[in-house]
């Protein structure tokens, strides 16, 4: 029987009832929110069992939510099961002032560097990590440059004079 | 003027045994910006620490601001190896938010692109694999052939290495005759080459001699490192995109996921060697299915889609839809669906994702790309440690890394 997201979502339900949230499906991949002191819970409960054996750590991403009060920050995690082809989507939410997050380095090697570089871009910490620190920005930088208190420049302002550019 | 005072060595480094070498950022072995510390035992790597980021441009954080046509050409400069595949990636995650269906012409025809750039950026890492492993004259010879792909792509799209091909619904244009003329001519030129390219290498003494059983990876270590591509494939796991999760039609071709066996650096050349052929078959397909448009349907080369797919520029001046779907677009006025959406295809290294988040506004709230090489480079420690320092350049350079994807 394929593994489907109604299977995904009841074995999940079973496992640890409530706490896991805002169940939906977008465009064929079902998504959740688990709270954080669960993430790795979860993340070895998908990988470990025999039905589910999410095994697979497509993506691990970041994203700022500035209007969420007290939980600003959230890590989103992509996961794959190769044998039946089912993808995964689940988010970890986290106030922006204690960003703290278990690191899923322990489970997946490949979650290291996807983490080194969600903290690079929005300070998260995630608890546990081997090396965290950040990977494609300069070391000495002191602010994290995703997050959605530094807009890029507009493109339509004006008091620019810049007369090797013309604008 | 003997002024050493300024020199100060790392405590310790005096009476170390080891050596410390700093490969990179910008050596000539390692095709690409980013650096390696490594720490040598005589020619033995005990411990490597990889730097990248030095062509970091924030193309996530530019996306946030941009309407989704101007992103297209932040995706070339990721794999630029292979843009089109990146192009086309990024706007069939446009497509699937949006809920663009594409018709099955502009499918093949982007397959028959897609599937040139796969062997244009397989055919770059096979030959630079030789010159690492002193071939030099592999590399240079199918250089010329990789241009017939660029011929391509010019007629194509006018430019040829961040191509920019394409718009959200298709191609900004049907492919001329001249275009399906210089296909024609690599089909029939190039299957000859990439046979002596094969013959050259496979069965090399010197080349089998290097490349066998360095650089090698296990398939569970690749699999919990989130390989994907030909290196993971490399190493007995066949997992491909295209197969997977099929996406612009590549479920009507029939081609085989070649595999290897030991994750080693000649499993890998092997691999992407008969990845070669496998796409030369998918282009033969998609040509010929291509060819059996007729009439009307023969001059389809875009999907449906005013909002997003600029108009006929003769329509611009004397139509009045045509003309404020064009500001529209120019302006990015356009809103978007708010919704999430995850779409990965193929790419020349592995699964390329995209991952874009959408609050309804004109710009992504939120792009993520999963980028293949970004996430493997970070094996290449575990890879190559305790191998010969010699054994390492041809391990970097089999695995394809792209500094540009890497860094985004």
């Amino acid at each position: 029987m394929p593994l489907g997201n109604d299977v995904v979502k009841t074995k999940l339900l079973e496992q640890f009832g409530e706490v896991l949230t805002e169940w939906e499906e977008q465009y064929g991949m079902i998504s959740f929110t688990a709270p954080r002191e669960l993430n790795l819970k979860v993340l070895n409960f998908l990988y470990d069992s025999s039905e589910l054996s999410f095994k697979f750590l497509t993506d691990l991403t970041g994203v700022h939510y500035p209007d969420r009060k007290g939980e600003e920050l959230c890590v989103v995690y992509h996961l794959h099961n190769l044998v039946e082809n089912a993808r995964i989507r689940f988010k970890v939410y986290a106030p922006v002032e204690t960003p703290d997050i278990y690191t899923a380095s322990g489970l997946f090697s490949g979650a290291n560097w996807m983490e080194r570089e969600t903290y690079d871009f929005y300070g998260i910490n995630f608890v546990g990590h081997p090396n965290l620190k950040r990977v494609l920005n300069v070391d000495e930088m002191d602010y994290f440059p995703m997050r959605k208190e530094f807009p890029l420049e507009d493109q339509t302002r004006v008091d620019k004079d810049d007369e090797m550019f013309g604008r | 003027m003997s002024d050493h005072i300024n020199i100060k060595l790392p405590e310790g480094s005096i009476e170390k045994q080891t050596t410390t070498l700093n490969l990179g950022p910008t050596h000539p072995a390692t095709h690409g910006v980013f650096q390696n510390i490594l720490e040598l035992d005589g020619e033995r790597i005990i411990k490597t620490e990889s730097t990248v980021g030095y062509i970091h441009r924030a193309f996530e954080k530019i996306a946030e601001r941009r309407p989704l046509y101007q992103i297209t050409t932040l995706t070339d400069r990721l794999n630029y190896c292979s843009s089109p595949i990146n192009n086309m990636g990024w706007h069939l995650t446009c497509e699937k938010l949006l809920g663009v269906k594409t018709p099955k012409r502009v499918d093949y025809l982007r397959v028959i692109i897609m599937e040139l750039a796969r062997i244009s950026d397989h055919l770059i890492c096979n030959s630079i694999v030789g010159v690492d492993t002193g071939a030099y004259t592999g590399f240079l010879y199918v250089m010329q052939y990789r241009e017939l792909i660029y011929e391509i792509y010019e007629e194509v799209c006018g430019s040829r290495l961040t191509t920019n091909m394409g718009r959200i619904g298709g191609f900004e244009r049907n492919f001329s005759d001249t275009a399906f003329i210089r296909l024609e001519k690599f089909l029939a030129e190039y299957p000859k080459v990439q046979q002596e390219l094969e013959d050259l290498f496979a069965r090399n003494r010197i080349f089998v001699e290097r490349t066998k059983g360095t650089g090698a990876i296990s398939a569970e270590r690749a699999l919990n490192y989130s390989f994907t591509g030909p290196n993971l494939r490399a190493a007995g796991v066949d997992y491909d995109v295209r197969v997977h999760s099929p996406y612009s039609s590549y479920e009507d071709f029939d081609f085989i996921i070649p595999v290897g066996t030991s994750g080693d650096n000649y499993d890998r050349f092997m691999v992407r060697n008969s990845e070669i052929w496998e796409s030369l078959s998918i282009i033969r397909q998609a040509y010929q299915k291509v060819q059996n448009f007729k009439g009307a349907e023969a001059d389809i080369f875009h999907a449906d889609a005013p909002e997003y797919y600029l108009p006929e520029k003769g329509d611009v001046y004397t139509k009045m839809e045509a003309l404020i779907w064009h500001f529209k677009i120019v302006m990015g006025e356009t809103e978007i669906p708010s919704g999430e959406v995850y779409m990965s295809v193929e790419g020349g290294n592995g699964e390329l994702g995209f991952y874009l988040i959408s609050d309804g506004g004109r710009s992504p709230y939120r792009l993520h790309f999963r980028r293949p090489c970004f996430i493997y480079y970070q094996a290449y420690e575990e890879i190559v440690r305790g191998s010969m320092l010699s054994d390492a350049i041809i391990t970097l350079s089999s695995m394809n890394l792209i500094a540009g994807e890497m860094d985004a």
